[in-house]
């Protein structure tokens, strides 16, 4: 074989794996869809369950999944970027730092439903929160806060040094500096990082298994110490749980449908998000 | 040389580690009020990592060590009790490549003011215009303030680096290689700029172009292998060297 016919093979495989790609990806939306358009209507978004999960909507669902995530970044935000910003601005490339980066990197690793039982185990119980919004959205913030600092690091870390150094040299303080010229520049990078985090957030199951989540409310959350439905824990519960399992699947597919979209929705706005950070460029 | 003109700083024994590694070996070297001083010398022989010290600028960079003195108008910038945003505010600085913020032209040429806590709007507007006289873009700028500086061409964008520094009115200005990245117009028209401020700053020059050093320069330093090989009036430097190596390095036989 000569070199060309070399290079010929090479693009021929990776063209190969792009297809693969696109076909399982293709698969999962069909079979999403095929099993779950048809139980979708304005009822189902916008009213509770009836009938044994059977009839009725997955709106308190909905709520509930919102919720928590919103919980989830409200905790999870500011101490993610205060942590990135003293790793990343303050103690640069000490030995102390790189232990700390490498914890925070096995923090990432670690199985969500390893934090779902820490969640039990520290708010549920210890700190007395029950299976509640709050304990939810405190176990899902400390799954995506490794995310959300990793995210954050590396949109600093992309901010050129001499745009500190030219702050600095016209008498700005290391603190102006991040906070007019640094964090600025990073915005796009780390919002990209955050609403990855969100989609994560409001699609996990196992965080919220024993610490929020419920299988049935008559209505809607009416303080952060309730219960919830959301809605990965209720396809869970429709496919494992109740006295129809024929008639819960098919609704199964309708709440994986939504979720599926509200995702993929979230992951279209962190693409836009950076796509305008490129345009913008950086110098 | 000295009696006739005021040293404004004065480097003693200044030694500087990268890690272990030596990269100045006790610089001795004075910096004349309202002169330009440029320091040349072939890649890494330590020319940048001293006027980097000028104001601080090397305190960035981690698991660096610094000994001696740099005294400006006597006092040793490297004394505790000494504040660096002061001295980086007095000692301004244009760097090797054009570093503009990822801000409009006006934003760029404000921020210095308003780090250092000027809020009135006519001053600011006034000192802009100014600093952008001074560094001769008003012209071609004064009617995009709100554009990105980044829409700037490079050479602009170098002049507006130098416009930004004039605004908190420094009274020292370090060029590090400011043409480095620049065509042959846009580094005459840099050259020009620098002539005429030493009128009323003092300048240090990096470079690497000696013909660049003779045409701006009023002294001249060559460097080698983080030693200061020789400092002389720039007329003497390019015509009766005294160490062999200076001669060497600027009829170009190495380097």
């Amino acid at each position: 074989m000569n070199k060309n016919q070399v290079q010929w093979l090479g693009f021929m495989f990776l063209s190969l794996t792009m297809v693969f790609i696109l076909l399982v990806l293709g698969l999962i939306l069909y079979f999403i869809i095929a099993r779950g358009i048809h139980v979708i209507s304005w009822e189902f978004l916008t009213q509770v369950p009836r009938r044994a999960m059977t009839q009725g909507g997955i709106a308190p669902a909905l709520v509930g999944t919102f919720y928590l995530t919103i919980g989830a970044i409200i905790f999870a935000l500011p101490i993610g970027l205060a942590c990135a910003i003293y790793l990343v601005e303050y103690y640069p490339k000490s030995i102390v730092i790189n232990i700390i980066r490498l914890s925070i990197n096995n923090l990432a690793g670690v199985p969500s439903v390893v934090f779902g039982l820490f969640g039990l185990a520290v708010f549920v119980r210890f700190l007395g929160f029950g299976v509640s919004i709050l304990s939810g959205s405190l176990t899902l913030g400390i799954m995506i806060l490794p995310g959300i600092i990793s995210a954050t690091q590396e949109a600093l870390l992309a901010v050129p040094q001499s745009l500190r150094e030219a702050s600095l040299a016209l008498g700005a303080t290391q603190w102006q500096t991040i906070r007019k010229t640094v964090l600025p520049t990073a915005l796009p990078g780390i919002m990209t990082g955050v609403i990855l985090s969100v989609g994560r957030a409001a699609g996990e199951t196992a965080p919220i298994m024993f610490t929020a989540a419920t299988f049935y409310t008559r209505g809607f959350p009416g303080s952060i110490f309730d219960q919830v439905m959301a809605l990965p824990y209720h396809i869970y519960a429709l496919m494992t749980e109740g006295t129809f399992p024929e008639r819960q699947t098919a609704i199964a597919y309708g709440c994986a449908l939504i979720l599926l979209i509200l995702v993929l929705l979230i992951s279209a706005i962190a693409i836009i998000l950076r796509q305008r950070q490129r345009q913008y460029g950086t110098v | 040389m000295e009696q006739y003109d005021n040293v404004r700083i004065r480097a003693e024994e200044v030694r500087f580690f990268y890690g272990d590694k030596l990269a100045l070996k006790d610089i001795n070297l004075p910096i004349f009020e309202n002169k330009v001083t440029a320091i040349i010398g072939p890649s890494g022989c330590g020319k940048s990592t001293f006027i980097r010290l000028l104001n601080r600028m090397n305190e960035l960079i981690p698991n660096t060590h610094f000994e001696g003195k740099i005294l400006l108008d006597g006092v040793n910038i490297y004394d505790p009790d000494v504040d660096v945003v002061a001295i980086r505010r007095k000692v301004g600085m244009v760097f090797q490549k054009p570093n503009p913020f990822p801000k409009s032209i006006f934003e760029n040429l404000s921020y210095g003011l308003k780090v250092n806590g000027i809020r009135d709007r006519h001053y600011i507007e006034e000192r802009v215009i100014k600093s952008l006289e001074e560094a001769a873009l008003w012209n071609e700028v004064k009617d995009r303030f709100n554009e990105s500086a980044l829409r700037l061409s490079g050479g602009q964008q170098q002049r507006l680096c130098i416009a930004r520094c004039l605004t908190v009115e420094p009274e020292v200005i370090l060029f590090d290689e400011p043409c480095a990245s620049l065509d042959p117009i846009s580094t005459n028209r840099i050259e020009e700029l620098i002539e005429n401020l030493k009128q009323k700053y003092t300048i240090v020059i990096v470079t690497h172009n000696m013909q660049q050093a003779a045409r701006v320069s009023d002294y001249t330093a060559f460097m080698y292998m983080g030693e200061l090989i020789e400092f002389d009036r720039t007329e003497k430097i390019f015509t009766v060297p005294r160490d062999k190596r200076t001669e060497e390095y600027i009829t170009g036989k190495f380097g």
